[in-house]
């Protein structure tokens, strides 16, 4: 089984460590990363950058495009994609078309990567 | 001591619940002594009982709670007539608090430190210290003061902002506006004073974190979303920025490889955003500037005829002959010398006391074989440097002239 697992924190704190700080954390959770790398059970990670520069489709009829992070607390995250995109704008057209997919409400949160590393865990799980 | 709870994550805690925190307990007691001092007294019981209970989920709401609290206490103390209200101190009743004004609550806060009888210097420090939370001791050594000098100064600006009525009531749109607007004009000015010094640099980072937290309450706002962008991309450059000896490396001459990937990466995200609003101010399009420039990899790359363009913009939304100026440098490289000294010129009047005014001029009658008068200029230049690299730069350029003389 494959799991994901969902990093969540205070970003205010968070985004005023400083770099020294940052790395000392990152360097803590190489650790973890590194040994389950080394066991072949690590997937992709990535770490996002801050909801300042998050934007949101909420779905309908038309996907409404919004400032800022999902905030809704009623629903929950069901998945996420990665996608290569050239622009701001090809990310929220892909995110458009995703919500067309189905008529129930929920949204998409778009959020810029700061990092993204592949990993070699899984393959495609059906 | 609760092993998840180190002292500087209290610390950042404390910092970071600090604007929302004080800023909903100055609501409530419409003091800011008062309101501080509720804050403080919050801290110290956060000091001793976080360790013990682990941190609270909402670490503001906590300080909010247990901060009106004590302040009723000490009210009821000072004197028997004052109305009771009953406030229980547990986290589930912290946790709902309604939290919906404290956008304007933090926006009231920080437009108070921009009264308009303080100077600028002022307002900054007082957003330092009652917004951010630094130590006097911090503001003191960002603006090369002493300590005593800098509590003075404090001191007197709180006084100050105390006496003006700013009103308490959620502001309508415009006043949300306009308050949004001189609170970003602090904020860069905060981040300029940051930029102007490498032991500075803390204005910079308090500067993009309270402009980071505006836009997560003001989540629409181009303007904030522009202003955001600009700082990140200017402060990426900042490890390029000084050589080993503090002084100024010009933005040609600076190893790109020392910019912060992440940070120009966040910004130039930020500033996506903000052009989707096509509504441009001067933040924006200076930060779209940066961008460009953010955007070369090596500085023969750089997208100069966009840059001209983005210059003529900023001198419509803001004229100044130092704007004009940068144009001209941008129309230097897409156009050619002899355009961009036409555009120079007629600067002069306003520009003969700058530095960079002569520097432009000379190098372009230089680039034109004009060399007696590219070299008057670069003398003028020199007069006019304020740092040794300055006038170092200027040097080089004469060594240039002697040599093809």
């Amino acid at each position: 089984m494959l799991y994901a697992i969902l990093c969540y924190d205070h970003e205010d704190i968070v985004t005023s460590w400083t770099k020294e700080e940052d790395d000392a954390v990152l360097a803590k959770l190489a650790v973890v990363k590194d040994e389950l790398a080394s066991q072949g059970r690590l997937g992709p990670t990535a770490r996002l950058m801050p909801t300042t520069s998050a934007m949101t489709i909420r779905k309908g009829k038309e996907p409404v495009v919004l400032d800022g992070p999902f905030a809704e607390t009623k629903e929950a995250l069901l998945g996420f994609y990665v996608v290569e995109c050239a622009t701001l704008e090809d990310a929220l057209q892909v995110g458009k078309d995703l919500a067309k997919a189905s008529s129930s409400p929920g949204a998409y949160e778009i959020r810029p990567l700061r990092l993204f590393m592949k990993g070699t865990a899984g393959g495609s799980v059906e | 001591m609760n092993d998840v709870i180190d002292s500087a994550w209290m610390d950042r805690a404390l910092r970071g619940a600090r604007p929302r925190a004080l800023a909903a307990l100055l609501r409530y007691f419409r003091e800011l002594d008062v309101a501080e001092e509720a804050f403080q007294e919050a801290c110290l019981q956060a000091l001793t009982k976080w360790p013990l209970q682990g941190p609270p989920r909402d670490p503001a709401a906590w300080l909010i709670l247990v901060g009106r609290n004590s302040a009723i206490d000490s009210v009821r103390r000072r004197s028997k007539h004052v109305e009771l209200v009953e406030v229980a101190e547990d986290h589930d009743r912290a946790a709902q608090l309604d939290d919906a004004p404290y956008r304007d609550d933090i926006l009231r806060l920080l437009f108070i430190c921009c009264h308009p009888e303080l100077p600028a210097t002022e307002q900054i420090a007082l957003a330092l210290r009652l917004v951010c939370g630094l130590s006097v001791e911090q503001i003191a050594r960002a603006f090369v003061v002493g300590d005593a000098a800098m509590e003075q100064r404090i001191t007197r600006a709180k006084k100050r902002v105390s006496s003006s009525d700013v009103a308490f009531e959620t502001p309508g749109a415009p006043e949300r506006a306009s308050r949004l607007a001189a609170v970003a004009a602090i904020l860069y000015l905060m981040f300029n004073e940051g930029y102007a010094a490498h032991a500075r640099a803390i204005l910079c980072d308090e500067a993009i974190r309270l402009a980071r937290l505006l836009l997560r309450l003001f989540s629409d706002e181009p303007g904030i979303m522009g202003l955001l962008a600009l700082m990140l991309l200017q402060h990426a450059r900042s490890a390029a920025r000084l050589d080993p000896d503090g002084e100024i490396v010009l933005l040609e001459d600076q190893d790109r490889s020392k910019w912060d990937a992440a940070m120009i990466a966040e910004g130039l995200a930020t500033l996506d955003k903000a052009l989707r609003h096509r509504r441009p101010d001067t933040y924006q399009v200076q930060a779209a500037i940066a961008a460009l420039h953010a955007r070369a990899a090596r500085a023969a790359d750089t997208d100069w005829s966009e840059i001209e363009r983005l210059y003529a913009r900023l001198e419509q939304l803001a004229p100044s002959p130092v704007v004009t100026l940068n144009r001209a440098v941008a129309v230097s490289k897409v156009r050619g010398p002899a355009e961009a000294l036409a555009i120079v010129e007629p600067l002069a009047p306003a520009l003969d006391g700058y530095f960079y005014f002569h520097g432009l001029r000379g190098a372009l009658l230089l680039q034109l074989r004009r060399d007696a008068e590219a070299r008057a200029s670069f003398d003028r230049a020199i007069a006019r440097a304020s740092t040794a690299a300055e006038a170092a730069h200027i040097r080089t350029q004469l060594d240039r002239l002697q040599r093809g003389a």
